[in-house]
């Protein structure tokens, strides 16, 4: 709007004039800019799309030179071959267990503890908020070995109990937030609710939950997907293919497919699915999660 | 007063305990264990004895301990560098879009993001696969019309593998700059505008000053971010001279897993866990200064 204000301003003087002319090439820059961006993710979605439409070609086609966008003789046989032949569905099962007991233990067990640290007092409360703040910059990969033998002295490796233990050290970074989202919730809903007999607890279930339920379903979500994208400690916990997570078995479990390009990519898709899914159903609680964990409230 | 004070320590100490349990067992009690196993000849499971700093010697006199320290030092600078660069050219083209076509955009930079690592080897094994890959199209206008098996070059493997993650995880960098384009308001560059500024000062005067703060933030994350890379150099190396192309992860994983030297592989974790911590406290620091600013 100020823009055509200004147009019609500008026809009376010289200067003004120039201005036009810098406004003219401003919008070619701009143009430019925008088609450079649109081919910029052209690009960058392209290994995706690639990926996913050679799984339905048949083998034949697939190794045939040239590049061809789409399909020949559209086919499910790589699909059909990997779910039938293979543990996929077990090691959907396994990750789908593993990651959804990681997201219930961390979102339950941070909400109580962000709920303590924000709202109650208690010896210690400092102490334990130091704690976590200094624990965000540990790097757990560091702690493989230690997590190895530990797990073995429960004997726990090689169970699906082993692969989530060590993943429950992600934590602080959810305590963290839940404690900020609830020092924002306005004292008076407490102060009226404590006047009506509530307890400590009801307080957390009726009220500080429920006021920020997004903040949960945005921490579930992202919980889940990075427990489900886990690799190097499910990796390393689990030996035996019926156990294996779908991100260990599709890269451990090669051979057995023997080599076919359309039944690597198919499992591969398959393997990704869930998360890819999620991530275009939620991508505003995604985009969320992912700035409040980098320490960015957005 | 003093009974539901009572009440409130019990209330917390109901809430802190799976945190404080969980915590305590997986995190504080194996990283005191870490540091006592890297004192020792231990294998990886078993009792040893006391041996002093010897491992951390024989780390520092070890050929293939300073190959994966050069690697992964390599590894960060080419990965970590051109993401935050490239994450932020591209931030600032897509934050000029509006509505749907943003979202559609900035979907196809971030989808990658969220897919798990072996899945982008299997789609980057197949983009660069030697024989018919699509990508060796490109390889061959390089190498004389030739194709090349690009992760069973050494000198290429880790440029690769260090653009396979900038493919993988760019989308991370680009919502953190959006993120902080979107807090510059878009009166400055209206003002701005109307005094006759070029493109070219608004992005150096406006822009950057406020953009800046975010580059920090963004190259400190990766930069810790990679120090722990394992996956991706694992996943590509496999099969090929893993000792080539070794990274810190990788070796306290052959240390611990394949040579059964649990304590040279607790030695080795510690050198790494230091590294990490002491530049996390950096770069808090870094943004504590800015912050106070």
């Amino acid at each position: 709007m100020s823009a055509s204000v200004e147009r019609g301003a500008d026809l009376t003087t010289p200067l003004a004039s120039r201005r036009l002319a810098r406004l003219r090439r401003f919008d070619l820059v701009g143009l430019a800019v925008t088609l450079i961006t649109l081919a910029a993710a052209v690009l960058w979605a392209f290994p995706l799309y690639w990926g996913l439409v050679t799984t339905f070609k048949p083998e034949y086609e697939i190794v045939r030179p040239g590049v061809q966008l789409w399909p020949e003789h559209f086919t499910l046989e790589n699909y059909l071959h990997v779910l039938l032949q293979t543990k996929i569905g077990l090691w959907y099962v396994n990750s789908l267990i593993t990651s959804g007991a990681v997201t219930i233990i961390v979102v339950m067990m941070s909400a109580g503890a962000g709920y303590a640290i924000s709202q109650l007092d208690f010896p210690g409360r400092r102490f334990f908020w130091w704690m976590i703040l200094a624990s965000f910059m540990v790097p757990v990969s560091a702690l493989i070995v230690n997590h190895f033998i530990l797990m073995s002295q429960f004997r726990l490796i090689n169970t699906l109990a082993g692969v989530v233990g060590p993943q429950l050290v992600y934590g602080p970074v959810t305590v963290i937030i839940y404690k900020q989202f609830f020092d924002s919730v306005p004292k008076d809903f407490r102060e009226a609710a404590v006047m009506d007999g509530s307890s400590e607890l009801q307080l957390l279930f009726r009220i500080y939950l429920p006021m920020n339920w997004g903040v949960t379903t945005a921490l579930a979500i992202i919980t889940f997907i990075g427990a489900w994208n886990q690799f190097l400690w499910p990796f390393l916990a689990i030996s035996s293919e019926d156990k294996m997570n779908i991100t260990v078995g599709i890269t451990q479990v090669h051979d057995a497919f023997g080599v076919s390009y359309g039944r690597d990519l198919a499992v591969a898709m398959l393997a990704a699915m869930p998360v890819a899914v999620i991530y275009l159903i939620f991508q505003r609680r995604v985009t969320q999660a992912i700035m409040l964990s980098a320490g960015i409230k957005g | 007063m003093l009974r539901s004070k009572r009440s409130e320590y019990t209330t917390a100490a109901i809430l802190m305990a799976p945190f404080v349990v969980i915590y305590g067992v997986l995190f504080v009690y194996p990283t005191v264990k870490m540091v006592q196993l890297s004192l020792t000849n231990a294998p990886l499971i078993g009792a040893g004895t006391w041996v002093g700093l010897d491992n951390y010697y024989r780390l520092a006199s070890d050929r293939l301990f300073s190959v994966a320290v050069w690697n992964t030092v390599y590894f960060v600078i080419l990965s970590v560098v051109p993401s935050t660069l490239v994450a932020m050219l591209v931030a600032l083209g897509v934050n000029r879009l509006k509505g749907w076509t943003q979202s559609v955009v900035l979907a196809a930079f971030f989808l990658p993001y969220i897919l798990p690592v072996s899945v982008v080897f299997r789609i980057w094994s197949w983009m660069f696969d030697k024989d018919f890959g699509i990508a060796q199209n490109a390889v061959q206008l390089f190498n004389n019309g030739q194709h090349l098996s690009i992760f069973r070059t050494i000198p290429l493997f880790m440029p690769a593998v260090a653009f396979v993650t900038v493919w993988w995880l760019l989308g991370f960098n680009v919502l953190l700059f959006i993120a902080g384009l979107r807090n510059i308001s878009t009166e400055i560059y209206e003002a701005a505008g109307l005094d006759g500024a070029s493109r070219w000062a608004q992005f150096t005067r406006i822009t950057w000053p406020l953009v800046w703060p975010v580059t920090v933030l963004v190259f400190t994350i990766n930069l810790i971010l990679q120090l722990k890379i394992f996956d991706q150099v694992y996943l590509f190396a496999n099969g090929g001279r893993v000792g080539a192309t070794m990274v810190m992860v990788q070796y306290i994983y052959l240390a611990a897993f394949q040579v059964n030297k649990g304590g040279l592989a607790a030695a080795a974790a510690v050198v790494l866990f230091v590294l990490i911590v002491v530049l996390s406290v950096l770069q808090f620091q870094l943004l504590k200064a800015r912050g106070a600013r």
